[in-house]
């Protein structure tokens, strides 16, 4: 009986141990690894200068962020499609057109990809363009200022996504229309879209000395979606691909419709075939109206012209420019390498990475091994353009980018990862997680003809439980890994402004020795400069006050304005005399109903003011310029409309207690 | 017929009471855990529903064409509290009548019962993991997505687990509470003749 008992309590116990076992049995969550000398290897001591810039952008913020690697450091947030209060982009009355467009002014937009102009396929760290997503447009970026410099609106376009890829000696940078929408705003059916709605992919040419873009030509394209691209290099230099999707032409519900083809489209595009069509005068002149904002740093003003007319080729007409590649289930990046050999195809629902010859594909269009054709652009065989599939490379591959070394990487979304290949081989090397579902990647000078290597940066979707939460919205993220070695090191998380899409770095020894310190005051051009304090003054032109003011350490001037009336507007045109690095100055008054304004040195901008009731207004310095900031600011009286109080303006003037509007 | 001891007729009563926990915890639960969901994502069965993060769940399944979990999915649903009713019954039953074969009866019952509820959860797993819809945006030649019946399986980016929840657990205590009153009964009586 008590062997029983013993036996009896026994297996209970047997059971709760089984249950214990089986708990632990159960998977753990994923958990970071990073190696023993991470922090060394991006620890830059105080004091010390990054190795690269990484210029990444912003997404839905419309601005491009300014880090530097290894640390993570985030320097600078770069206005370009959006405004920006803290600088007074897009508020101040320079900056404001900017951001003009055909639709009016448009003061935000989506800014996803990044290029960096390029000589004989290498950085050469002039400029960074940028792309919108929303509102089609691109935009120059300077690398001696770090400012905006020009913004091209682009007609015909649905959505600028497939942008702002460059051609090796940044010839030309494209825009490929995300949607494919009816040309000349015709009004029809959504239901027509086979008929009636077409792709455009605009040529955009880049002057070699100012930078200034004008759109060269389009190729007006069969309608789908246009994704990404890259241009060839090296032997492929003249080509551009174009990743396509949703070549099932679909309408509504794309997530279920445009998956269901086995394979989709690299368009593969011979520009120079199309600039040899437009020489011989067969491009179509079409009216069109789009905004080309140009920003002159001599002037310190936006300026915007409406260009009216776009040269157009359609590819249906003229085959021999385009080609079709199969590729494989909606692809989304399209890789070339750094030879320009390779191109390769990142199917985002696909099982397997196709990655295509250019020597098979100029092959295979030599003997016409064509498989068909798609609205009369011929479509190559699959197999005769196919260097070799990377077999089960991971789930959801997105983008690739290269090392010095002939070997790729590629994000993986779906399973998280950034997996390591030989472009040759196509064999997989290595693979590390991200944290995560990584989206774009980036190698320092990875898009390059010379890629400098060291480094791969992943820039992440989601973030999760890796930073300290901020409420439903958590930061952006990006991890860096090392890449000298076979393996592939985690190094650092860190977090980005935005949402981070595409980025490039470049060594800062490209670009420190250019950067911008002051504007000179003898250069300054704008009509409203006071350049020096003997040229501060306070002019009326009916209702419209034009205060030329300067600012240098520590006043304003002038900063007592006497005379100003409800009813008017009043234009703050504030020079900063300082000629000295690092000294802007800041203005702002109270109950301005847009932003402030930063004026470097030398530099003048002009915040518009409307006052609207009776009172004294205080201005100030906003940017803490010197130990006496804080008294360097000044008092605007505003009479009610109709009066006659008379227009007067000092500064250091002491006036007995009988002046005033008191008696 | 032979009668059970008094020390057998409690934990008969004991082990049938147990199962009427099953009205009131979870039964089975599957877990899933992937890159991005380093937190994991719990589905639980109860008796006549099912918890847990179900949508978000369906959400992530559809891409490669698996069906919505609903309740209404699962008839069964909506007969298990009687059958599970039945079972505490019968086992209160087996008490009350104090017989050997009323012992017998209840375990063989239990089993098969335990067998029958895994045999329809592989035959729901079965038709939800291989039943995809053909237009799914993410379609992979030859994959399957059929959850394990118990223990883990990586599926895709996912890795699942599937296995006895608290109430699914007392049942196991039960069943083995009414095999080992079996067993000390068949081996006292053995003794005692």
């Amino acid at each position: 009986m008590k062997t029983n008992i013993v036996y009896r309590g026994l297996s209970v116990l047997v059971i709760l141990a089984g249950l214990v076992v089986w708990q632990g049995c159960k998977p753990k969550a994923p958990t970071t690894v990073t190696m023993g000398d991470a922090a060394s290897k991006v620890y830059v001591a105080p004091g010390q200068y990054d190795e690269f810039y990484n210029i990444v952008s912003g997404g839905f913020n419309g601005q491009i962020g300014v880090y530097g690697i290894p640390s993570g450091r985030l320097f600078k947030i770069l206005p370009v499609f959006s405004v920006f209060p803290e600088s007074g982009y897009g508020y101040s009355e320079e900056t404001k057109p900017m951001l003009n467009t055909s639709h009016g002014n448009v003061p935000w937009d989506d800014l996803h990809h990044i290029a960096l102009s390029t000589t004989k396929g290498e950085h050469d760290g002039r400029w960074m363009f940028a792309n919108a997503n929303n509102t089609p447009r691109v935009a120059r970026v300077s690398f001696k200022s770090f400012r905006t410099e020009e913004i091209l609106e682009i007609p015909n376009s649905g959505g600028n996504h497939s942008s702002p890829f460059i051609t090796e000696n940044t010839e030309y940078l494209v825009a490929g229309t995300r949607f494919s929408v009816p040309m000349g705003g015709k009004d029809v059916p959504i239901s027509s879209y086979k008929e009636n709605f077409k792709g455009s992919i605009s040529f955009i040419k880049v002057n070699p000395e100012s930078g200034r873009m004008n759109i060269a030509f389009q190729l007006r394209t069969p309608g789908f979606n246009f994704d990404l691209s890259r241009a060839g290099k090296g032997a492929s230099h003249g080509w551009f691909f174009f990743s396509c999707y949703n070549t099932e032409q679909a309408y509504t519900l794309l997530e279920v419709n445009a998956s269901q083809n086995d394979k989709d489209f690299i368009m593969a595009v011979n520009w120079k075939k199309a600039e040899e069509y437009l020489a011989q005068g067969k491009g179509k002149v079409e009216k069109v109206k789009y905004a080309h904002n140009i920003y002159d740093d001599k002037t310190h003003s936006a300026t915007t012209t409406m260009e009216n007319e776009v040269t157009v080729l359609d590819v249906m007409e003229f085959p021999d420019i385009v080609y079709f590649i199969p590729c494989p289930k909606s692809p989304h990046g399209c890789d070339v390498d750094p030879t320009g050999e390779y191109i390769v195809g990142s199917g985002k629902l696909a099982a397997m990475m196709p990655v295509f010859s250019f020597t098979k594909l100029q092959a295979a269009i030599a003997a016409k091994d064509y498989e068909g054709d798609f609205n009369g652009i011929p479509v190559i065989k699959y197999e005769s353009a196919l260097h070799g599939e990377v077999k089960k490379p991971g789930l959801g591959p997105l983008h690739t980018e290269f090392d010095e070394k002939g070997n790729a990487y590629t994000s993986f979304f779906v399973s998280s990862e950034i997996v390591k290949w030989n472009v040759k081989t196509l064999e997989v090397l290595d693979r590390v997680p991200t944290y995560y579902s990584i989206g774009h990647l980036s190698v320092p000078g990875g898009p390059t003809s010379k890629p400098h290597g060291k480094y791969v940066i992943a820039y992440n979707k989601i973030t999760k439980d890796r930073y300290l939460p901020t409420g439903p919205e958590l930061t952006q993220s990006a991890q860096l890994y090392d890449i000298s070695g076979d393996k592939m090191k985690l190094l650092l998380d860190f977090p980005t402004v935005g949402e981070p899409h595409y980025a490039e770095s470049i060594p800062a020894s490209m670009i420190t020795p250019n950067s911008t310190k002051i504007y000179k005051i003898e250069e300054n051009e704008n009509p409203y400069a006071a350049k020096g304090e003997g040229q501060a003054r306070v002019e009326r032109k009916g209702n419209e006050i034009h205060v030329y003011m300067t600012a240098i350490r520590s006043h304003l001037t002038p900063d007592n304005i006497e005379g100003v009336k409800v009813g008017d507007e009043v234009y703050f045109h504030v020079t900063n005399l300082e000629q000295d690095w690092d000294v802007p100055h800041g203005f702002a008054i109270r109950g301005a109903l847009n932003a402030e304004i930063l004026i470097m040195p030398g530099e003048t901008q002009t915040l518009k003011y409307k006052p609207l009731v009776p009172g004294i207004v205080p201005f100030y310095c906003t940017d803490f310029c010197s130990a006496l900031h804080q008294e360097m600011s000044g008092y605007l009286r505003v009479s009610p409309a109709g009066s006659n109080t008379p227009l007067k303006f000092s500064t250091g003037v002491i006036e007995g207690e009988a002046s005033g509007a008191g008696h | 017929m032979k009668s059970l001891k008094p020390i057998s007729r409690i934990l008969v009563a004991v082990a049938s009471l147990l199962m009427v926990s099953a009205y009131f915890v979870p039964l089975w639960q599957i877990l899933m855990w992937a890159p991005q969901y380093p937190e994991g994502l719990e589905m639980d069965i109860w008796i006549n529903t099912i918890s847990g993060d179900v949508k978000i769940i369906s959400a992530l399944n559809h891409y490669i064409g698996m069906k919505h979990i609903e309740v209404e999915m699962f008839p069964e649903f909506q007969y298990m509290i009687y059958i599970v009713g039945f079972l505490i019954g019968f086992g209160l039953l087996a008490a009350l009548i104090n017989k050997r074969f009323m012992l017998w009866s209840f375990a063989i019952l239990l089993v098969t019962t335990g067998i029958a509820a895994l045999v329809d959860f592989y035959l729901w797993g079965y038709d939800y993991g291989h039943n995809l819809d053909p237009t799914a945006a993410i379609n992979i030649p030859g994959m399957t997505y059929q959850p394990p019946l118990i223990g883990t399986k990586i599926l895709l980016n996912f890795t699942a687990f599937s296995g006895p929840d608290i109430g699914g657990w007392l049942f196991v205590v039960a069943a083995v509470m009414i095999i080992g009153t079996l067993v000390f009964e068949i081996k006292t009586n053995k003794k005692a003749a």
